[in-house]
């Protein structure tokens, strides 16, 4: 098969046909189809569902539990519920981000490098729906890294010890449905500031067009951030910090419920987020695509 | 889509990268049913004319517009019956080749995806469309470029290197399809270095070197300007070269072990035969001999003494009155 040539029968295309541009959700959809077929897609998703299994598994061979300072760590033999609770709080700070940047870092600059961004720019879609459809992309895929590795911590927690009711940091104690309610709720709050770190993920890989340099530099970061927020003397400036919104969630496994940091965390990762992704936007609409 | 609008039209193009004048000044014109030949040297700035045409990069100066529509003003919109690549055609490879088509059909919308069959037979690829393009080879790569362009049924199709890359049948075929395609109306804007495929298939080019364009308008009118040589063998070349040397209107007339060669216009050739005649030597062939379009392309596009590029116009009247100048 060396040859280009239309077959005796092989009627041509009919020119002309009429400019219809499709909607931002059917490139969305390829977006993830995209990510789906990827294997780098699954590094991510594999952390997100071996943390949690480990975690157990060394949990259920070790024998003493009476310990710890969170009120959750005393609870894992009581409660598999307490399981996705302590998982979110180890998992945040780090973990997560770096599973969410993975794929924010990569989204733009990968079809950069590849030269595949060049393939789909010149179809009837604008760059802004692209963009729109591969910052959509990102943050499904960081919503679904959080889901998965819930549920599979409240999987592994219940299958160990038990659907239990659980006591919440106020001392308060829930029944089994109330508490697996808050785990995910507590895993959905946790997405306002990792929906922030996509979104600097985002600009990091429409501005470097390199995906390593993305990614390192997303989690980089809130490395920083979490640095600085150790840092004696600027208690002032600690609330503002994103790496302080990951524990917003705590409010929610309050009696009762604690809204306060829920909506500072919002309003705080907004203006993370939103800035970001402006930026983002602006550059991608502008951008000489050299590459490929 | 305005119907009547010139397909491809370029003015005043500039693209500078920091110090580097990439595109200088170029203006294009291609239009309806043209097979256009883009020409040039390795880094000519033909790719990046081609990228700012698609909207791809801006211009740092000027405007590009397809059948009317300035992709820099109008997005995607701009491209409304235009399809084609750039330097290689890039895919996903860990998708199959089928699966390229139907992301980029779905990005397309109007029915492209009814069309996945249709060109992937069309390119032959149809058996391995099932595979990942990853284990694809570049020809096969090149062809699900030109799937993935005629899936958008363009009336403008623009071909950056179509053959690079491909084996000799690979290279006869592509070409065999472009003709194709130009025979059923599709205008055709073909950047390469292949001279013999644009001399083949072109019927008017541009030719760049350093980011301007040297010459542009018909092939014809190109190697008319060129200047008409004729070939010359006699019973005695000796004898011959002297009269030559005397008759009015031969010019450059020389031996070489071929015969004599000269430049001349049909008159002035008329009247040296008759001289030959007169002069008791033989003709034993006389033939006209048209500059190539290789012979044109070096002298247009390599620098002469002054470190100065010939630029000239199909006109005729090459800009602010130059002389054609295709000195080397």
């Amino acid at each position: 098969m060396s040859s280009i040539a239309a077959p005796a029968s092989g009627r041509l295309p009919a020119h002309g046909a009429r400019f219809k541009r499709p909607p931002t959700r059917t490139a969305y959809r390829w977006e993830l189809r995209k990510l789906v077929s990827q294997k780098r897609t699954y590094l991510g998703l594999g952390l997100a569902v071996a943390l949690p299994l480990i975690f157990v598994l060394v949990q259920v061979l070790h024998h003493h539990h009476d310990r710890g300072e969170n009120i959750f760590e005393s609870q894992i033999t009581h409660s598999g519920l307490a399981t996705p609770v302590l998982m979110l709080l180890f998992l945040s700070v780090f973990m997560l981000p770096l599973i969410a940047s993975l794929v924010a870092g990569d989204v733009v600059a990968a079809e950069d490098g590849n030269g595949t961004l060049k393939t789909i720019l010149t179809r009837s879609i604008d760059r802004g729906q692209v963009f729109a459809a591969k910052a959509l992309a990102a943050l499904t895929y960081a919503a679904i890294a959080v889901f998965l590795s819930a549920t599979v911590a409240t999987a592994a927690g219940v299958a160990a010890w038990g659907f239990n009711s659980v006591t919440t940091y106020s001392g308060t104690v829930v029944s089994a449905s109330e508490g697996l309610l808050l785990v995910f709720a507590a895993n959905g709050c946790y997405l306002i500031p990792l929906f922030a770190v996509v979104s600097l993920g985002v600009l990091l890989s429409t501005v470097t067009r390199n995906s390593t340099a993305a990614v390192v530099g997303a989690v980089g970061i809130t490395i920083l951030l979490f640095i600085i927020a150790q840092i004696p003397g600027i208690e002032g400036i600690r609330p503002y910090l994103l790496t302080e919104q990951y524990e917003a969630w705590h409010g929610l496994l309050r009696t009762p419920t604690d809204w306060a940091p829920i909506w500072h965390s919002l309003w705080v990762c907004a203006l993370y987020a939103g800035p970001a992704l402006a930026a983002a936007f602006l550059v991608f609409l502008r951008r000489d695509v050299a590459g490929g | 889509m305005a119907d009547d609008a010139t397909p491809v039209r370029a003015r005043g193009l500039v693209k500078r990268y920091k110090e580097v004048l990439a595109v200088d000044h170029v203006d294009l014109q291609v239009r309806r049913g043209d097979v256009y030949g883009f020409l040039g040297p390795n880094g000519a700035g033909k790719t990046t004319t081609l990228r700012m045409a698609l909207g791809l990069i801006s211009p740092t100066e000027g405007t590009v517009e397809l059948f009317g529509r300035d992709p820099m003003r109008h997005g995607a919109r701009a491209l409304e019956g235009v399809a084609g690549f750039v330097e290689a055609p890039r895919f996903y490879p860990y998708l199959s080749g089928r699966k390229n088509l139907e992301l980029l059909a779905a990005l397309d919308g109007a029915g492209a995806a009814q069309r996945i069959d249709q060109v992937l037979e069309i390119v032959e690829l149809a058996p391995r469309a099932h595979h990942r393009v990853g284990g694809y080879s570049h020809g096969m790569r090149q062809r699900l470029g030109i799937a993935a362009a005629l899936l958008r049924a363009p009336r403008l199709l623009i071909l950056d290197e179509p053959a690079t890359g491909l084996d000799p049948a690979g290279m006869r075929d592509m070409r065999m399809l472009i003709r194709r395609l130009a025979g059923e109306g599709m205008t055709v804007l073909l950047s390469s270095h292949l001279l013999p495929e644009v001399q083949e298939l072109c019927d008017r080019v541009a030719i760049v070197d350093s980011g301007r364009v040297v010459y542009e308008g018909a092939l014809a009118d190109l190697r008319r300007q060129g200047g008409a040589g004729y070939r010359l063998r006699t019973t005695d070349d000796a004898r011959a070269l002297a009269i030559a040397a005397d008759a009015p209107g031969i010019e450059h007339a020389h031996n070489d072990h071929q015969g004599i060669a000269f430049q001349a216009d049909e008159q002035a050739v008329a009247e040296l035969s008759l001289a030959l005649g007169r002069g008791g030597v033989g003709i034993l062939a006389l033939a006209p001999q048209l500059a190539t379009l290789e012979d044109l392309f070096f002298r247009l596009t390599e620098k002469n003494g002054d470190g100065q590029q010939a630029r000239t116009s199909a006109a005729g009247a090459p800009p602010d009155d130059e002389a054609l100048v295709m000195s080397r």
